[in-house]
């Protein structure tokens, strides 16, 4: 696998990433600097970690998603190339226009760090590949604004493509209002692009890696990502 | 004169063309928070009229919040020492080595009269003070906590203030990129004017790689970093150093303004440019920003430090020099750099979007001169800005140590299992979660203990050590018997370390206290400080860094005394540290520690009883040390399964805790026939741990307790979904955790009034 962790200013959760990336795949990311405007060459899989790009204030990731290197990351989505983004990562896939729908403020108006459970809604992605469908795994949330919100058009198609990939739920896998940790429509954690490359998550698998801190439910995610490339390879 | 300040032209050191305008009339000092002998000493020490620059440097200097010149001589009893403390008091914190080449950086630091005009911005430019302290010395922060105090629930300000600042302190944590990983939240109607904010940060380093704010070197370049300088947080220092009373909201414009962002950028920059070797010596610009930054660089390296205002960066036009020496606009830097390293240093704070300036240079003259637009406007003895502020041997009364409560007065209103219901849902003892789950502490991937348990545990780096981290003060011990009540806030968070199994090596404090120009609030403070003292060199827990608040009252009101303690101990394997969480049904339930069922100031006599009176329990620090030595052996040898210290609502409480924490209940022996039974569970007798072990490892427990002299004694099993006392009904254990975990939410939901 040849990752590159791409680091806005503000960015905090690169480092959590790139050990996570390094311990599961046995390779050390490369952290790619905003101002650049080439992701190193071979480069198979792009991270957009989570924090605070820019601050957050203009909008969660609304600066980031113009950011030099941003162009780089829409030439690799358009060829097929893996993405990733997490937290605020996701926020600024969704500002760069390279998924659907916004995150909103939290519907309790807080920051929420918390465990929390999502359900894998189908495996045959190169994300969930390490994942059983309707398996359920238990990841920390910490974010202020990660309420997803769509049009209902949109959700309605996100829905019957399968680009839903992420769910909260609760422990058995069921939808409940109380395991909705921002009040994100349709309980929605992760969705995909239109191709499956891109995948934005709220939840932080990369801190659920290592049995000896209590959980590995996040490993799947990039197990089954160097599976796959192996295999792509 | 080296390239820095070519362009400024000559001057004469002592020149006459010190402005004086406007004069200095007896008001202007008494708005600066000098008093007139203060000012006669200004005076004989530079023999001449002092402009209103060097007025504005002389009142930053000297009051009380930079100057603990009312605390000074009092301070200095504390020990400070030990093999593994690599730093003690009087730098930017206090650092100690961990083994394996490692160092442990930490300090806490005060923001409580911001916090309560500004409850976000306070709390949150609090939290990013303490974490330049930590990181200008050369360490990655890897975890904050905190200490928080608030006025009566019912008071009509407190759920504003509650909101703000743990907004605030998530705000700036979470931005920042640090776990929030313990602390601690209290209520009482004598925060109701002042609440107290305490932030605690901590940070990891290579033990050869601290960097220090001693400047050394003559004609080296002084740096300035970060973030430009605005008209914010003039006098934020002289506000801290003042009581409150009407007109406290005009002080609003003296609040800082956070920005975290910046701060990661800085935290980025200034450990790249460490890393590179360009740094001779840093200072943070917190209270008293330039001012107290250049002064102490100098005066700590025996130079003196000539600045240009000019080349400051400033966030808007037409700032004096005045409010330049004055502005605490936060995430800035001063730094003395190698000549020859200034380029790649530059280089590196362009890359992160930050303002880079040559300000001034070291001189070898000893004097603090200050430069604005050609002309001198400050020329003052830099060593003596410091080491000549005034120093008070204020007077003091002790505190008349109160009557003990007989427990034969008590009237019990309530059944034991009543009462637990009660006290589990009071504000001081509900769970925290609406406050902690506002803090990210998970970020770092080290956080291994999160916040609810005894102390946080960390993994540092990789493995396998383990630090652990608390924050305590029992406040209202120390309003009854400040002596007892400041051993007791050591031995608490000793204890607390104890609990999860490691080794307490240091603390820092924060002493928060009313106005010391009060001879009884200046016994209060007296009284905490010896036995603070006492404490920390019975349990080998010296002081290495700290921060004194005084004048935390309101119209005469002040605060209960509240010196809070944050201790940070190892681990050998954080892995094998201890939990308070119940493991397994049909184990064996020990008491450690001795009781009598001390009921005088506990939270049971107060919230059940309505009676807030008594000497608070006295701490033997022997005991302490012995029942805690045993129970660190038996985590460490993994014969304890659950660990728990006993405090605030005593045996019953904590029981209750454990029970939470794992769904499990426990099936409990009647109190014993000597002591009264609300006294039983519901004292606070110090010294106590709870402890179960598997019943394989009872009897062998407590003949090793026995034999080690500590008392002991087996008070029921695990067991169930409820804890059961013997003529009670059962509590089913999710019944209490409903009632523990609902107060909060609903308080500040404004359910409750």
């Amino acid at each position: 696998m040849k990752a590159a962790v791409v680091v806005f200013p503000g960015i905090n959760r690169e480092r959590d990433m790139a050990r996570t990336l390094t311990l599961v795949s046995g390779h050390a990311p490369v952290m790619v600097w905003h101002a650049e405007t080439e992701l190193p060459a071979g480069t198979d899989l792009v991270v957009l970690p989570g924090g605070f790009s820019y601050g957050d204030y203009l909008r969660c990731g609304a600066i980031a998603a113009r950011a030099p290197i941003m162009e780089a990351v829409r030439d690799h989505a358009r060829k097929g190339g893996l993405v990733l983004g997490v937290c605020n990562g996701f926020q600024i896939l969704c500002e760069a226009g390279l998924l659907p729908g916004a995150l909103l403020r939290n519907a309790a108006l807080k920051f929420i760090c918390r465990d929390v459970h999502m359900r894998i809604e189908r495996s045959d992605t190169p994300f969930t590949r390490g994942y059983n469908a309707g398996q359920v795994i238990r990841v920390p949330t910490a974010h202020g604004e990660g309420n997803y919100f769509a049009s209902p058009e949109t959700l309605a198609r996100l829905e019957a493509e399968g680009r839903v990939l992420f769910r909260y739920t609760d422990p058995q896998g069921n939808v409940a209002e109380n395991a909705n940790v921002n009040g994100a429509a349709n309980a929605i954690a992760g969705v995909l692009s239109e191709k499956h490359n891109v995948l934005g998550l709220m939840p932080h698998p990369e801190n659920h890696v290592e049995a000896v801190m209590g959980s590995t439910d996040g490993r799947g995610l990039f197990a089954g990502l160097v599976d796959h490339l192996a295999q792509a390879a | 004169m080296t390239h820095a300040l070519k362009a400024a032209g000559p001057y004469v050191t002592g020149s006459p063309m010190i402005p004086n305008e406007p004069k200095i009339s007896p008001a202007l000092v008494a708005e600066h928070g000098l008093t007139p002998d203060e000012y006669a000493r200004i005076l004989a020490l530079i023999g001449r009229e002092p402009s209103i620059t060097e007025l504005g440097i002389f009142s930053a200097m000297w009051n009380e919040h930079c100057s603990y010149k009312s605390s000074k001589i009092h301070l200095r009893t504390l020990p400070t020492e030990a093999p593994w403390v690599i730093q003690g008091p009087g730098e930017n914190a206090g650092v100690i080595a961990i083994g394996d080449g490692l160092a442990v950086v930490f300090k806490m630091e005060s923001h409580n009269h911001p916090s309560y005009i500004e409850p976000y911005q306070g709390a949150a430019t609090g939290v990013g003070g303490i974490l330049r302290d930590v990181f200008t010395m050369g360490a990655r922060p890897i975890a904050c906590l905190n200490s928080l105090r608030f006025g009566d629930p019912a008071h009509p300000k407190t759920r504003h203030l509650v909101a703000g600042v743990v907004a605030g302190i998530g705000g700036y944590g979470n931005s920042f990129g640090v776990p929030t990983v313990g602390g601690s939240v209290g209520f009482h109607t004598r925060y109701d004017g002042n609440c107290l904010v305490n932030a605690m940060a901590v940070g990891l380093a290579e033990a050869d790689k601290i960097f220090y704010a001693k400047a050394t070197g003559v004609g080296h370049p002084i740096v300035y970093l970060g973030s430009k300088t605005g008209r914010d947080g003039i006098h934020g220092a002289t506000m801290a150093s003042a009581e409150f009373g009407e007109g406290t909201e005009e002080k609003r414009p003296t609040v800082q303004v956070g920005d975290p962002f910046s701060e990661k950028l800085l935290l980025e920059a200034c450990l790249e440019i460490m890393a590179a070797g360009c740094v001779i010596a840093i200072q943070d610009m917190g209270a008293a920003g330039l001012t107290c930054s250049a002064v102490e660089m100098g005066a700590k390296g025996d130079l003196g430090v000539t600045l240009d205002l000019d080349k400051v960066p400033c966030r808007e036009t037409g700032m004096t020099a005045y409010e330049m020496m004055l502005s605490e606009s936060q995430e800035r830097m001063l730094m003395v750099l190698h000549p020859e390293k200034e380029a790649e240093a530059e280089a590196i704070f362009r890359k992160w979007g930050l303002d880079f300036a040559v300000v001034g240079e070291t001189t070898e003259t000893k004097r603090f001169v200050v430069r604005s637009q050609g002309e001198n406007v400050a020329d003052l003895p830099i060593k003596e800005l410091g080491d000549e502020a005034p120093v008070y041997q204020r007077p003091f009364v002790q505190t008349p140590k109160p009557p003990l409560v007989n427990s034969k007065d008590i009237k019990h209103p309530l059944k034991v299992s009543e009462a637990l219901e009660q006290l589990i849902a009071s504000p001081d003892l509900c769970a925290k979660r609406w406050v902690w789950e506002q803090y990210d502490h998970v970020i770092l991937g080290n956080t291994f203990q999160r916040p609810g348990g005894d102390a946080a545990v960390l993994r540092v780096n990789e493995g396998p050590k383990g630090l652990a981290l608390t924050t305590d003060a029992t406040p209202r011990y120390c309003e009854a018997d400040p002596f007892e009540g400041g051993k007791q806030a050591v031995a608490e968070a000793w204890r607390n370390l104890t609990a999860v199994g490691a080794r307490p090596l240091a603390v820092t404090d924060n002493l928060n206290f009313g106005s010391p120009e009060r001879p009884e609030i200046m016994g209060q403070f007296v009284g905490c400080v010896r036995g603070i003292a006492q404490a920390c060199k019975a349990l080998d827990f010296p002081v290495v860094s700290g921060n004194v608040s005084l004048y935390n009252e309101t119209n005469g009101r002040a605060i209960l005394p509240t010196p809070t303690i944050g201790g940070v101990g190892v681990l050998d394997d954080f892995a094998k540290s201890a939990s308070l969480a119940f493991k397994a049904p049909e184990e064996i339930i020990l008491l450690i520690g001795e009781t009598q069922g001390w009921l005088g100031q506990s939270l049971y006599l107060r919230d059940v009883c309505g009676r807030e009176e008594g000497a608070p329990p006295p701490v033997d620090l022997a005991a302490e040390r012995r029942n805690g030595d045993l129970v660190r052996a038996l985590i460490a040898e993994g014969i304890a399964t659950a660990t728990h210290d006993v405090s605030d609502g005593g045996l019953m409480v904590a029981l209750a805790e454990m029970a939470m924490a794992s769904g499990i209940g426990a099936r409990l022996y009647a109190a014993p026939i000597m002591i009264q039974e609300h006294a039983f569970w519901f004292g606070e007798d110090q010294a106590r741990y709870v402890v179960t072990v598997r019943p394989a490892d009872a009897e062998s427990t407590i003949a090793r307790a026995k034999a080690a002299g500590v008392p002991v004694r087996r008070i029921g099993s695990t067991a169930g979904n409820a804890l059961t006392l013997p003529g009670e009904a059962p509590i089913l254990v999710k019944h209490l955790s409903d009632r523990f975990e609902g107060w909060l939410p609903a308080y500040m939901a404004g359910g409750i009034s």
